[in-house]
Parts: structure tokens; sequence; C-alpha cells
């Protein structure tokens, strides 16, 4: 059976990898898991200096999710090479870099000295972190940046490109399909939704920067319906990413539309997560006597003469 | 080391104060690898909501038996609060660093507020077999929040006066040490922030060796979210993280701020 999935010049041995900012490198969750297994790892965002991250409090949990306003906290370019790629290169897996950055600029900066690495199969660009001050969400939610950015960086690498898309926006679509016209291999969505939380006693809001990024189980059904949305705007592959838990809500991903998935929030539940859902997405397979997992990519079934959601636009 | 990641049974579930709990399960790998001042992530339920584990210190190891002490006070606790002998939890730990228990030091000073108290059985007694002398300062709400059980030596302060020293437990360490001599002493603190930032101030101003044991909102317990940041005085990284970092710190390097004492 063929679980495995090409794009561009990267090749995963499976669908599943884990989300940007759940996994750190890799190195941290190795000794909990088999990160072999994985498909790959989309590390926790490298920017070209190191950020020290927002105030606490951090985190906060909400019905079914949680909110998070880390502030992109990462070990800065340097010593992402020079620490933590050296692992990453040994560990068996597809590495994908997801890229941070607050200018144009500084994301090809970033993309152009990672270009001279090896071991890198690809980069996820991050232009919808909700959490940081300058750049972050502000490109995401404007259609011309994202794709300005996805023109220069395409200009600069032959490796899988791939653009992290927010909710955030009225029509997610228009921004896949800016993608993908200006060369995206795909897109990766969602990202967190802005969200927040108050502490009725303190009167104060949970998070030191007030608002913050959702996600976990209680945005899957958002994740789906984006997915859906964007899977009727482009053709180029996409990789879905919202709540997923299990083995069951990764093949709802794919019947809707996504190429692969993303395992985020759920690794901190149990790091273990991912590798399972692998498992329990080859058992399905054997179980339904599907012989490559593609024949359920957008294998959504809809009762015919219903039309698509108004919100899906052609 | 040796990390548990499983399932494991409730062997009991005791009420051993005002919403205090002690639960006890059956974890020969998690009893041979954890120490006192480590913590371990349960999760209470295969449920959604609570979504993330908590973080819960080890109270007490008793040949296979692991026990933590927790007080209700959210969902979570509520949940395990209900939970009866043969029921499950997961499990994931040790997590986190130790005590300094084995640093060079002659009495050891432990200072408990609230639940804060959880770590301090299981240190009590590795301080008793290396017949290193204990004293313990345990402040609560009042008498029947205190949990006393496996602690040594218990100077008891209460908020309202019910029992013990009316008072802070700061205000009753200091008492104490104004009246008595005590040889190299070396304090164990764990309670809620503003207890731990007087105690911080206390022990700075004394000279005392201090290790404090936070507390954080914590998501992954394993260094990678990134959401239990603490502010340290000294170093390249303005914020270390209490999961892997800590809990454990030294009183010199940690910095409280202004949200600490909400």
């Amino acid at each position: 059976m063929n679980t495995s999935f090409t794009l561009g010049t990267l090749h995963l041995k499976n669908r599943v990898l884990v989300a940007s900012g759940t996994f750190g490198y890799g190195n941290e969750a190795a000794p909990y898991t088999d990160v072999s297994a994985l498909g790959g790892i989309v590390t926790k965002s490298v920017s070209q200096l190191p950020r020290q991250g927002n105030a606490p409090t951090r985190i906060a949990e909400t019905p079914s999710g949680m909110l998070n306003s880390i502030g992109l906290a990462n070990v800065g370019l340097d010593a992402f090479v020079r620490d933590k790629l050296p692992f990453l290169r040994a560990v068996g897996t597809s590495i994908i870099v997801n890229i941070a950055a607050s200018s144009v600029d500084e994301y090809c900066a970033v993309l152009e000295r990672l270009e001279d690495e090896e071991g890198i199969e690809g980069y996820e660009i991050n232009v919808s972190c909700p959490n940081v001050k300058e750049g972050g969400l502000n490109f995401g939610t404007r259609c011309d940046m994202t794709e300005a950015i996805t023109r220069e960086l395409r200009k600069r690498t032959g490796r899988a490109l791939i653009i992290k898309l927010t909710p955030n926006v009225t029509h997610i679509g228009d921004f896949a399909r800016a993608c993908e016209a200006e060369g995206a291999d795909a897109v990766s969505l969602i990202n967190t939704l802005v969200g927040m939380a108050v502490d009725v006693r303190t009167r104060r809001p949970k998070l030191s920067t007030i608002t913050g990024g959702l996600s976990g189980p209680a945005i899957k059904p958002v994740a789906l319906a984006k997915v859906y949305e964007v899977s009727k705007a482009v053709r180029i592959p996409i990789i879905g990413i919202g709540g997923i838990m299990s083995w069951e809500d990764a093949i709802e991903f794919l019947l809707v539309g996504a190429s692969a998935i993303q395992v985020g929030t759920a690794s901190f539940r149990d790091p273990d997560t991912a590798v399972r859902i692998v498992h329990g997405m080859r058992n399905y397979c054997e179980e339904q006597g599907i012989e490559d997992i593609q024949e359920l990519v957008g294998g959504l079934r809809v009762a015919t003469g219903v039309a698509a959601p108004g919100f899906v636009k052609a | 080391m040796s990390v548990v990641n499983a399932t494991h049974t409730v062997l009991s579930n005791e009420r051993v104060a005002e919403d205090t709990f002690a639960l006890r399960f059956s974890s020969p790998e998690l009893a041979a690898s954890i120490r006192p001042g480590q913590f371990m992530n349960i999760l209470t339920d295969e449920a959604m909501d609570p979504l993330l584990r908590r973080p819960y210190s080890i109270s007490a190891v008793d040949g296979e038996l692991c026990e933590i002490l927790y007080a209700v006070v959210g969902k979570g606790t509520g949940i395990l609060a209900r939970k009866r002998p043969g029921d499950e939890i997961g499990v994931f730990g040790p997590l986190g660093n130790t005590f300094g228990y084995d640093k060079d030091f002659g009495t050891a000073l432990i200072v408990a507020g609230g639940i804060g108290v959880a770590p301090f059985p299981y240190l009590t007694r590795e301080l008793q077999r290396r017949e290193r002398p204990v004293l313990t300062f345990l402040g609560a709400r009042n008498a029947a929040r205190a949990v006393t059980r496996g602690l040594a030596n218990v100077q008891l302060a209460t908020d309202d006066g019910s029992a013990g020293f009316h008072g802070t437990v700061i205000a009753c360490l200091e008492n104490y040490l104004a009246a008595h001599q005590v040889d190299a002493p070396r304090i164990f603190a764990c309670g809620p922030n503003p207890m731990l930032a007087a105690t911080q101030a206390f022990a700075i101003e004394r000279g005392i060796p201090c290790e404090l044991s936070l507390e954080s909102e914590m998501a992954c317990g394993i260094g990678i979210c990134q959401g239990c940041p603490i502010e340290k005085h000294h170093g390249e990284r303005k914020y270390s993280l209490v999961c892997t970092d800590g809990p454990c710190f030294d009183a010199n390097d940690i910095v409280f701020h202004e949200h600490h004492h909400a």
C-alpha cells in the first residue's frame, strides 16, 4: 500500500507531518516517540536572529483547545544551523524548515542561508503568526504581501515551498490562489485563530499579549471548512492543519481535499500522537482495501445537486 | 533515564484535608526513576476537555507505589477527585529537575504554602535517609486545609489563626530563626508565587541558600511548546523554561514580576 506523497523535490514517506512550534527541532520529543516513523518534521519557526518570545503568561487552556502567545521564541538562524540541523539531518524523516520574518528581505536572507545547507527538503513560510507585533499576521492578511513573499522566495529556491495561511481573513481561497500564481508548491492551513480568555477574578486577560492563537480540537471544524474552501480554489496540494488528534481526524482532512496533514497541539497532550496517527491511517487503508492513500484526497461524497457553500468561490 | 508514558490504575484516592486528596498508583518504572522535586504530567481521561495534561509533583514513593497530593481547584482536579480505585489515569514522567538535597548544607528549611506542600513528603524522606535535620514551615488558609502527612518538625502558620501561628509562613519562619540557632540552613520552597517571591527576598536578604519550586501554565512538559517561561537574571537567554530548566530554581537566578503577585 502506498502512503507516500511527492511535492516537487520533497518526498514524504507518509502523509503525517508534525506542525511548526509543536515539535521543537525534533530532539526534544525524540526520547518519547519514534521520530523516524513520521512523514516529516516542520521545525519551530526560525528567524534571522534569536527571539526571546513574549512575556508570561503565554498559554491558557480553553474548552477543547488552547490559546498560545509564544511570540516565535527560537534560537535564531545561526544556532539552528549549528546546533539543531545536524540532529534533524540524522533522524530519518523529511525536514521542512519553517521561516518567520518581519520583512521580505529577512525571509529571503534566511532562506538563502538555508539553501547552503544539506538535509533540508523544503520550507514552510510563516506569514500568519498572530502573536508578534511586526511581520507575522500583517503579511498573512494582505494578499499583496503574501504574493510578494511567495514570488521572491520562489526565485531563490528549487526546494519545496509551502506557504502557511491564516484563517483570520475573509476569503482564504484568494490567498491560496495568490500563492499558486506565484509558484508555491503547496499551501498549509490553518494557522491559529485569534482568540482571548479572561480571568474574571482579576479581570485581566489570561495572556500577557491580551489575545493569542487558538488551536486544538475546538478549531477542527473551522479548519476542515477552510481546507475545503481552498481545495475549490487551487490545484496545488494542501496540507491540512487544525485540531487533528486521531487518525479519523486526519482522514477527514484528506477527504475534504488535503494531500497531507500536520499534527500540532495534540503533540503537547502526547508526543507520540503523530506516530499513532501514521499507524492508524495505515490500518484504515488496509481495512478499506485502499491501495494508494491518494484515492482519499478530495474523496468527499456530496449528494448530487447540493451546491457548494456560498463562501466557496469557484 | 527511563520515561513512563502509560495508563496506570488508581489504587487509592483519599481525602487528606479540605478539598485536598492523595492519589496512589503503582508504577515500578516511575517509582524507580523519579526523584524529589520532579513532576509528572497527568491526563485525567480520554475526553478532549481538559485537553492538556497537568503537572503534578511526586509526593511520595513507597516501593512500587507513587503518590500525588492535589487540591481541587478546577475541572481537571475535580475529575481526578472523583477517581475510584480501578479507574485509570495517563501518566507521563518523570519530568523536570530535582531539589538539591545532596548539596552541602546543614539544616533543611522546608517552606510550603497551600498545596505547594506536594513535593515535600518525598523530599523529607530522602533528607531523613541522609540523616539531615529538617524543619518544616507550612502555611495554610486555615487548620482544615493544612496537609502535614509525611512532613517533619512542622511549624504551622494559618491565614485565619485557626491553628498555629497567625500570619504568613514567612513571618513564622522569621520568628523561628530569631529565637533559634540553625546550622547552615538551606531553604526548599514551594507554594503560590507571592509566597515564593517573599521567600526569595527573605533568603537573599539573609544570605540563606534557597531553592524555589515553581508552578506555571504548561502544555507539553518537555520543552517544546515554550509555554512556561520564567525570567532569569543571568545568562544569554532572557527566559528559562519551568518544565525542563526547572521546576526547581536557585532563588538568586529568577525574577518575579507583578503578574506573579496577582
